[in-house]
């Protein structure tokens, strides 16, 4: 495959982003609902 | 104060589970499956993390414009809208900012160069500018509702320049192909496979939004409550300490 030096950058990029973004938004909901009372989240 | 589930529901889990599904199959498709381009080359490959990024920031830029259109509404008026705008734009910006990476990466093979002052990279570039712009000012001091205000309107501003962007390659001179899916004429010149791979990413891509942005929403409803608790624990001190 020519460039693949790209190709296999983009989607490092791309989708290594995607899976950091969602391990922090499931990490920091974790450890915000620690701190906050049931009653201010109504979709538990 | 439990975290069991945090800021997921069964109804987002079930979207987590195709995003997962989705997100592999692009994969997959992208670099193993769909065709090398006749003009192109293997380079196509790149277009299907880079389109899908790209119509996922526009999608988020015009949700967060509609929320706060509907947060600036009185008869709508609820600070949900303000917080799934905040949401919409954090993740904008972000896909924005891989889009500008992953366009660049794609120049370097198709134009020899990273980077040129090209109408839409320029636009895309101040398009990403303005929403970290926006960020900013959701950032600044106050109340959520002053917050929700000020930033409402200018979400309502920012979402203009989408159609600069979109239409840079007709409305001047421009190193970047005109649209291929979306063609005036309605005439797609794309191999079925290729065709497929892309409008799949875009589709996988738009349910990881409807994913992030509802769980990030939830996460600035929870910032915002810790915010009123904090004041109300700052105020309640006080008071004991001038009766005291």
């Amino acid at each position: 495959m020519s460039h693949a030096g790209f190709i296999i950058a983009t989607y490092g990029i791309t989708f290594g982003v995607i899976i950091g973004l969602v391990v922090y938004t499931i990490k920091q909901g974790r450890n915000l609902s620690r701190t906050v009372a049931d009653k201010d989240k109504p979709w538990t | 104060m439990s975290n069991d589930r945090a800021t997921s529901t069964p109804f987002t889990k079930g979207l987590g589970f195709f995003v997962v599904l989705g997100i592999a199959l692009l994969i997959i498709l992208g670099i193993f499956v769909s065709p090398a381009d006749v003009n192109q080359g293997e380079s196509v490959r790149i277009m299907y993390a880079h389109v899908p990024g790209a119509w996922l920031a526009y999608l988020a830029f015009v949700m967060t414009a509609v929320s706060s259109a509907a947060y600036l509404w009185k008869r709508t008026r609820s600070l949900t809208w303000d917080r799934i705008a905040g949401a919409s734009a954090e993740v904008g910006v972000l896909f924005m900012a891989m889009t500008l990476l992953s366009g660049s990466l794609w120049g370097r093979i198709t134009w020899g160069t990273f980077w040129v002052w090209d109408p839409r990279l320029t636009t895309t570039a101040f398009l990403f500018v303005t929403y970290l712009g926006y960020l900013a000012v959701r950032g600044l001091g106050g109340t959520a509702e002053q917050r929700a205000r000020r930033s409402s309107v200018i979400a309502l501003l920012a979402v203009l320049e989408i159609p600069l962007v979109h239409f840079s390659v007709v409305l001047w001179r421009s190193l970047h192909q005109r649209a291929t899916v979306l063609s005036p004429d309605g005439d797609i010149k794309m191999d079925g496979l290729m065709l497929f791979t892309l409008l799949f990413g875009v589709f996988g891509f738009t349910v990881l939004f409807a994913w992030l942005v509802s769980h990030r929403q939830r996460i600035i409803a929870m910032q915002d409550a810790q915010q009123i608790n904090a004041l109300d624990a700052a105020v309640t001190e006080r008071l004991k300490e001038v009766q005291a």
